[in-house]
Order: structure tokens, then sequence, then C-alpha cells
């Protein structure tokens, strides 16, 4: 069964269109990259797909529920768990402040209180340097600290599919490897479901999995990361060859 | 001098405890509320019969106190959570503008609901008569409000950090006051939070027209606008959307009244405003963020 299905959804801003008819649907457990160039839509689509910026057009289902037009506290309650562009830590609130909002959805379940202590820890497990500075203020941490932070933070929603928007933006390559280093240990671990936007290509054909590749509002291709490689079609996507 | 410092201390509390009811709603939905002071005004009214006469018909005014205090509370927050649903739950993907524009206008649906059941004369009330006796500490005699009021000040401040601090709501509505959507993102509903935000905040005005109605003996339908207008003032001056920021700025603006009112030389007392509006001029030329510059203001989409 499919996690996700988007179809044929256009977004617009005013007479701007930023997403033009895009459909795609993603199963269980399955890694994709959604990638292109700068205005591609593919930060849009995301915060669409998250109840943040409605739809002009198009349906969404996430888990068999159709979320079109739903508020994004009710998508993230369905277990989307959304990862936004820049990573959004609560800045004055701690570090375990930071991780434990988002467990309050759970509240009305019984043993919800225990529940969420052991999720902590295994956060604590996976990301040690955030159990050390846990009541130190998220705002104070390093970009690649505030990105696991803000993994974590996901990771305690115990959720059915993490969308992640640009996790390497203005970090380091080096702390980039260790955050996706990270996200694929995560993934086997936990079954995790991935969809992760990047603007470059490249690490998804390191990584391997499936790549939607985005332009202009529209999707141009959609396939294996690594058969699709350097290949010209992608080439033609970035630079628009087929223009000329 | 200790008469000095009581006096700054009881009027910045009504400051203090005015601009933080505006500083929690500004904090969730970037709401400058002018309609709170109205919502003050109300929870004296909500006390008296309505009626024209000059005297007041009390009604609930002489519930003994561990009732009244409780029933102005729950009509404040009352009103004010009423005030979001009917009326600031349709604005908020409106501009702060616009929403503050409703908020004029609510506030003066409020103010001319009363004028229509009161009339607009001010009507004398005795509000818990027994505070006005006068106490001796540390050979300065004080009114018992004064020392009430500053005591029950500090308890709703300590009692609301902790609330912020200790409880899940208070995690949620914090998450939300730095980044609403982003909360949002993480379950955080909306709507719950926003409510609390109002329901708190309305409860602080019933505290003010409690603590206001006590030391005037008067209920004045133009009341709540004056405290709303040092209120504002002091959330501003505290930085706009910091909780801190605008209890430190009310208590500073309190005592900057009282000490200029004795500072002054007498013929200049009566524009003793013009020179606590000087200083806050002076403080805003230095620190426009504020006193203490909350976070979140900035980046909000």
């Amino acid at each position: 069964m499919s996690v996700l299905a988007v179809s044929d959804i256009t977004i617009r801003y005013g007479r701007l269109t930023a997403v033009r008819g895009v459909s795609f649907s993603m199963n269980e457990g399955e890694i994709v990259f959604v990638t292109g160039p700068n205005g591609a839509g593919k930060s849009s689509l995301m915060r669409t797909i998250a109840g943040v910026t409605p739809a002009a057009s198009g349906r969404i289902s996430f888990v068999g529920d159709d979320i079109t037009g739903r508020a994004p506290e009710d998508i993230a309650r369905l277990g989307f768990s959304m990862v936004p562009e820049g990573r959004e830590v609560f800045g004055s609130l701690t570090i375990e402040e930071n991780l434990m909002v988002g467990t309050g959805m759970r509240a009305k379940e019984r043993g919800w209180k225990a529940r969420a202590a052991t999720e902590l820890e295994a956060v604590y497990e996976t990301f040690p340097i955030l159990k050390e500075r846990r009541n130190g203020q998220a705002g104070l941490l390093s970009g690649g600290q505030q990105q696991m932070l803000v993994i974590g933070r996901a990771l305690m929603t115990s959720p059915r599919l993490i969308a992640i928007d640009e996790p390497s933006l203005g970090l380091a390559p080096n702390i980039t490897d260790q955050v996706y280093e990270c996200l694929i240990a995560l993934r086997s671990q936990r079954r995790l479901t991935l969809l992760i936007v990047e603007q470059s290509s490249a690490r998804a054909v390191m990584i391997g999995g499936r790549m939607i590749l985005m332009r202009g509002g529209e999707i141009v291709l959609d396939g294996d990361a690594r058969s699709l490689g350097n290949s010209e079609a992608i080439q033609a996507a970035y630079f628009g060859y087929e223009d000329h | 001098m200790l008469q000095i410092v009581f006096d700054g201390l009881s009027l910045g509390s009504l400051y203090a405890l005015g601009a933080l009811g505006i500083a929690l709603i500004f904090g969730v939905m970037r709401l400058v509320n002018f309609a709170h002071g109205d919502v003050i005004a109300f929870c004296i009214f909500a006390l008296l019969w309505p009626s024209t006469d000059a005297m007041a018909v009390v009604f609930a005014g002489q519930l003994p106190w561990y009732l009244l205090v409780p029933l102005v509370l729950v009509v404040g927050a009352g009103l004010s959570v009423l005030c979001e649903i009917l009326v600031f739950r349709r604005f908020r993907r409106a501009s702060p503008a616009t929403m503050m524009i409703a908020s004029f206008a609510l506030g003066f649906v409020i103010r001319y609901f009363l004028l229509m059941l009161f009339t607009s004369r001010p009507k004398s009330i005795s509000l818990l008569p027994m505070l006005s006796q006068p106490v001796e500490i540390f050979g300065a005699r004080l009114p018992l409000l004064q020392l009430i009021t500053i005591v029950a000040t500090v308890v709703i401040l300590i009692g609301l950090s902790l609330f912020l601090r200790r409880t899940r709501f208070g995690l949620e509505m914090r998450a939300a006051a730095e980044n609403f959507s982003m909360a949002r993102m993480l379950g955080v509903r909306a709507n719950r939070v926003i409510m609390g935000a109002f329901a708190l905040s309305g409860a602080l005005a019933g505290a003010i027209a409690l603590i206001f109605g006590s030391q005037t003996g008067t209920a004045d339908i133009q009341m709540g606008a004056s405290i709303m207008l040092m209120a504002f003032i002091a959330t501003v001056i505290g930085g706009l959307g910091s909780l801190a920021g605008a209890v430190l700025a009310g208590f500073l603006l309190g005592g900057a009244s009282v000490v200029m009112q004795v500072v002054l030389p007498v013929d200049a007392r009566p524009f003793r405003d013009a020179f606590v509006y000087g200083a806050v001029i002076l403080i805003l030329l230095f620190r426009p963020q504020g006193l203490i510059a909350a976070r979140g203001t900035k980046e909000r989409v």
C-alpha cells in the first residue's frame, strides 16, 4: 500500500504557479529524494503536503486518509513528520523541551509518558551530543547539532514518514555526511520511510533509492537514482538544454 | 521613602499584569489586542446590575472574596475566549494590522455595550472593603490593599511562570509563541493554544479589574483604556512578545510614574505623563527591539 499519494497537485501564490500538476506516490520503507534546481517547487510541495500551504487543486492522501486541506497538526497526528527547510528549532527552549514538544499529541494514549521517556533515551543514544547538552538552549547549538536535534524531534513523534527539506543547507560537507550516516542508520533500524529534498542530485546518486527530479514546478524525471546517475536527462533538467 | 517603593510596586503590578495579558496573546498570534482594556472594564461591570444610577447596584460584588475572586477571573477568561471564537478566529490568516483594527472595533463594541447598560457615568462601588484598612510595616502605614496587590501579583507571576515551564500545555504555548507553524507540524493544536492564551489573558484582565476596582472604588467604562495604554507601552518597551520583558517594563513604568510624581517640581507634576512618555521614547531610541527581545518575532512568515 502506498504511504503517501500525491495526485495532480497545483500550488499557486497569487498569480505565480509554483507547482503544476505534480503526482507521485511512495511505498512503506521507501527512500525518495526530491531534487531539482532552486525554484523548482520542491519546498512548496513539502509545505503543502504538511498542510502549511493550501493547494490550489489536487489531492493528497496519507496512509489511506485524504489529507488535502487538513490542518498541519492533524496531518502530524497521522504520523507525517516534517523537518522544514532551515531546521526551525525552538531556539529559546532547551534541547530536551524541543524534543518533547511533539510527544504531546500522544498525551491521551495510555502510558505515553513511559513511551516518551523510552523514545527520548533512544534519541539520546543516536545523538549523544543532544544528551550532553539536554538542558542547554537549542539556539546555541551549531548548525549540524541543530539538524540532529530536529531529526530527533521528528523521531519523537513516532512517525510513519519523515520528510526532510534540505538537511544539508548551511552545513559543512563533512557534517552533512554525518547527518546522512545517521539518517541511513536510522532508516534501517526503524524501517523509516524517508522523503528527502535536496537541490543537488549527487547525494541521491551516492546513497541510492528513488529520485524525483523537479524543474519549473513539474516532475521531469522519476526513477532509480543510480541508474539515472549523471545521465543527459539530469543535465537537461538542471540546465535546461532542451530549451536551446 | 518606603511609601514610594510600595506605591511604585503596586502601580507597576497593574501595568505588569496588563502588559502580560497583551504579550501572551501577541506571542501566539501576533495580535496586539486593544480590546484587552475593555475586557478589564467588563469584568468590573459584570459585578453590577445594569442601571443608570450613579450609585452602583451591586449584584455579585457582595460575595465573599473566595467566591468573588474566582468569579471575576472566570468572567474575564470567558469573555476573552468568546472574543477569540467569535472574532479573532476569522482573522487568523489576516495581517497583524488587520487584526489590530479588528481588536479596536471589538473593544468599542464591548465599551458601547457597557455604555448602553450602565451609561458613561462612573459609579462608586466598594469592592472588598476590608482591604482599605491601613497596616503598619517597617514603620510605614500602608493600605492593606497595596500589600495584597503586590503579593497577589507576585503569586500570579510565579504561578504563570511555573505553568509555562512545568506543564505540557505551557511547553506547547512557548513553542507556539516562538514558531507557530513548526509547533503545529509537531501536532500542537492551534486552537487549543490560542484559546489557552486568551483564557489566561482574560483571567489576568479579571485580576486587574479587581485590583483597580478596589483601589479606586469606582467602576468606569474608560478605566480599562488608561491601563491598556500603559500596558501596551510596557509590552513594546519590554520587547513585543517577551513575557519577562513585559513584566519588567510594567514595573519600570509604574516605578517611573511614582518617582516622577515625587521628584518633579510641583509645577511640573501635572505633566508627569509627558515625562514618562519622554523616557519611553528615549528607551526605544536606544533599544528599538525592547529591553528583552523576543525570539521568533522577526522570522515569522
